[in-house]
């Protein structure tokens, strides 16, 4: 069983619409992307920006990007032009939730 | 099979204009588009009209031109840009100035007007138009006095208009981004606009592209360190054939990187939910795409769905919402982390002693939390430096200024080693961002296509 950061194995890209911002998570093989699936839930993205995201979390699923969208709604304080937060745009959402650590083994 | 290649331009106002003049030059395109307005830009430009009239487009435009309009008239390019923002015509009158002062001649200059609706806003009210935000259904009654700028989204309607009366350069305002991309395919392949599946090909396309360097190579979170010259990067160029597929690439030469990779990135940018991306000219459908590697610096796109387009357009209007007062200084090792957090404290009574009201304070430490803010871990080791930021929410630009005030005696009275004081910080007006749907048809009778010779 292997306990291993994001950061290691995927990539993320985030980006901002008024309050909102979405981050596309991606996945480098099949065999990963079924971990995440199981391991990388709207639930767990929610809990992970604890402090940072104060409306709800969705997901959507793009398999045949090995990838999935997380739109998190309250992310930016107001929105780009109305917050007091420096990645006022949310350009670094994407890195700070390459944090986060997945069981990869468990999975078989 | 005809093909048509698209270069990008420009992805925001204040991009550089180095990659549009490289795919100009060697490119081998017919189109180059330029995206230059972001959801805030045009709060920036509507200050500058207040200020002048004549202003309130992007002013980077002069150089777009002056670097470009040689090639138009060279290799008949043509140039397609929102940057009119929230004055059109005087990115037009500006247009034509600098073509006459190049000598050149024979130019037409057409211009899309109509997408700004803020003199519409009372009439719609009067008509019973809801204006509630689109996402959480408030009224609007709440930020009614304090609207700055309300524009609509246009679709590629008036733009490929503009095109079939042979304009050499169309200058808009709000229109959607990917519209400028898609127009041009729309002109040329005659594309009907009930031909969804071709169009979400188009929007597709233009969604990858507007973003500039992000699609080839900018902005990266994988392998970053490999992608070559981002100092010459390559801004992406589309080859698209007529039914709508179409590769991805850039100029010859030129540094970046175009693979499935940096390409899949910009896909999802600033969507939210991949199968239904809904422009004006079509309802796009991501989640069947394709990404094919065709080669070094090529990947070729296919599987775009479309359906209907939707009935309304989407309204952004930017409103004033308080002003931002902040000030930033650094402090040296040793102990860089608890002098930021001393400082801090300091700054705070006396924000308390002079009786500054604000709504909203926050404080961060640059190196060390200001961008992962929460999330932070604590530094292993002593930190070299740290920057401390204060930043406050007020409801006037006098009480925001006085924060500033308070930061230059903490270099004599403060922890020791400060270093780094940025000045006084000018205040800056804050805006809220109001989104809400309208019926597509009253914002478009307004809409006009003007185009002027020189």
């Amino acid at each position: 069983m292997a306990r291993v950061q994001l950061r290691h194995i995927a990539q993320a890209r985030s980006g901002d619409k008024g309050n909102t911002v979405n981050i596309a998570l991606f996945a480098p093989t099949t065999e990963i992307y079924d971990v995440f699936l199981k391991e990388v839930t709207a639930e767990r993205v929610k809990e992970h920006f604890t402090g940072m995201v104060e409306g709800e979390v969705t997901r959507y699923l793009v398999p045949n990007l090995k990838a999935m969208n997380f739109v998190c709604r309250g992310a930016l304080g107001g929105g780009g032009s109305r917050t007091l937060r420096v990645d006022n745009l949310g350009k670094c959402y994407g890195s700070n939730l390459m944090r986060m650590e997945i069981e990869l083994g468990r999975h078989g | 099979m005809k093909k048509i290649r698209i270069g990008a331009g420009q992805g925001f106002y204040g991009d550089s204009i180095m990659p549009a003049i490289e795919t100009a030059k060697r490119g081998g395109v017919q189109y180059i588009c330029f995206d230059c307005l972001a959801e805030l830009t045009l709060a920036i430009l509507q200050k500058d009209r207040n200020k002048d009239p004549s202003k309130g487009y992007a002013k980077d435009i002069s150089t777009t031109m002056r670097e470009l309009l040689p090639y138009v008239k060279e290799k008949g390019l043509k140039i397609l840009t929102n940057a009119g923002g929230m004055n059109p015509l005087g990115a037009q009158q500006e247009t034509l100035r600098i073509a006459a002062e190049l000598g050149i001649e024979g130019l037409k200059v057409a211009v899309v007007t109509g997408d700004d609706v803020i003199d519409k806003l009372q009439d719609w009210d009067r008509q019973g138009i809801p204006l509630n935000h689109m996402e959480d259904g408030r009224s609007i009654e709440s930020i009614r006095d304090h609207i700055v700028f309300a524009n609509a989204y246009v679709g590629m309607g008036p733009i490929v208009k503009a095109l079939q009366q042979e304009a050499d350069i169309v200058i808009t305002g709000r229109t959607t981004d990917s519209a400028l991309f898609l127009a041009p395919l729309v002109y040329e392949f005659g594309w009907q606009p009930d031909d969804w599946g071709r169009l979400a090909q188009g929007i597709l396309m233009g969604h990858l592209m507007e973003c500039s360097g992000q699609a080839a190579g900018g902005n990266f979170s994988g392998d970053w360190q490999s992608v070559e010259d981002l100092h010459n990067i390559g801004f992406p160029v589309a080859e698209v054939q007529e039914d709508g597929e179409f590769v991805l690439t850039k100029t010859e030469g030129t540094g970046g990187l175009v693979s499935v990779d940096t390409v899949k990135e910009q896909l999802l940018y600033e969507i939210h939910d991949p199968s239904s991306y809904t422009t004006p000219d079509v309802v796009l459908d991501v989640s069947e795409v394709q990404l094919q590697d065709a080669g070094a610096n090529q990947v070729r796109v296919t599987g775009a769905r479309g359906s209907q387009r939707p009935d309304t357009l989407k309204v952004v209007m930017g409103y004033s919402d308080g002003w931002l007062g902040q000030g930033i200084c650094g402090y040296s090792w040793p102990d860089a982390l608890a002098k930021v957090k001393a400082a801090d404290r300091i700054i705070r009574k006396q924000i308390e002693r002079i009786g500054l009201q604000y709504e909203e304070i926050r404080t961060d430490y640059l190196g060390y939390n200001s961008l992962h803010g929460p999330l932070a871990t604590e530094p292993a080791d002593d930190l070299n430096e740290v920057y401390l930021r204060i930043a406050v929410r007020t409801r006037s630009k006098t009480q925001a200024e006085k924060l500033g005030r308070l930061f230059p005696p903490l270099m004599l009275s403060g922890p020791p080693a400060l270093g780094g004081f940025l000045g006084m910080m000018k205040p800056r007006e804050l805006l809220g961002m109001w989104s809400c749907l309208v019926p597509r048809e009253i914002v478009e009778d307004g809409l006009q296509v003007t185009v002027a010779e020189v």
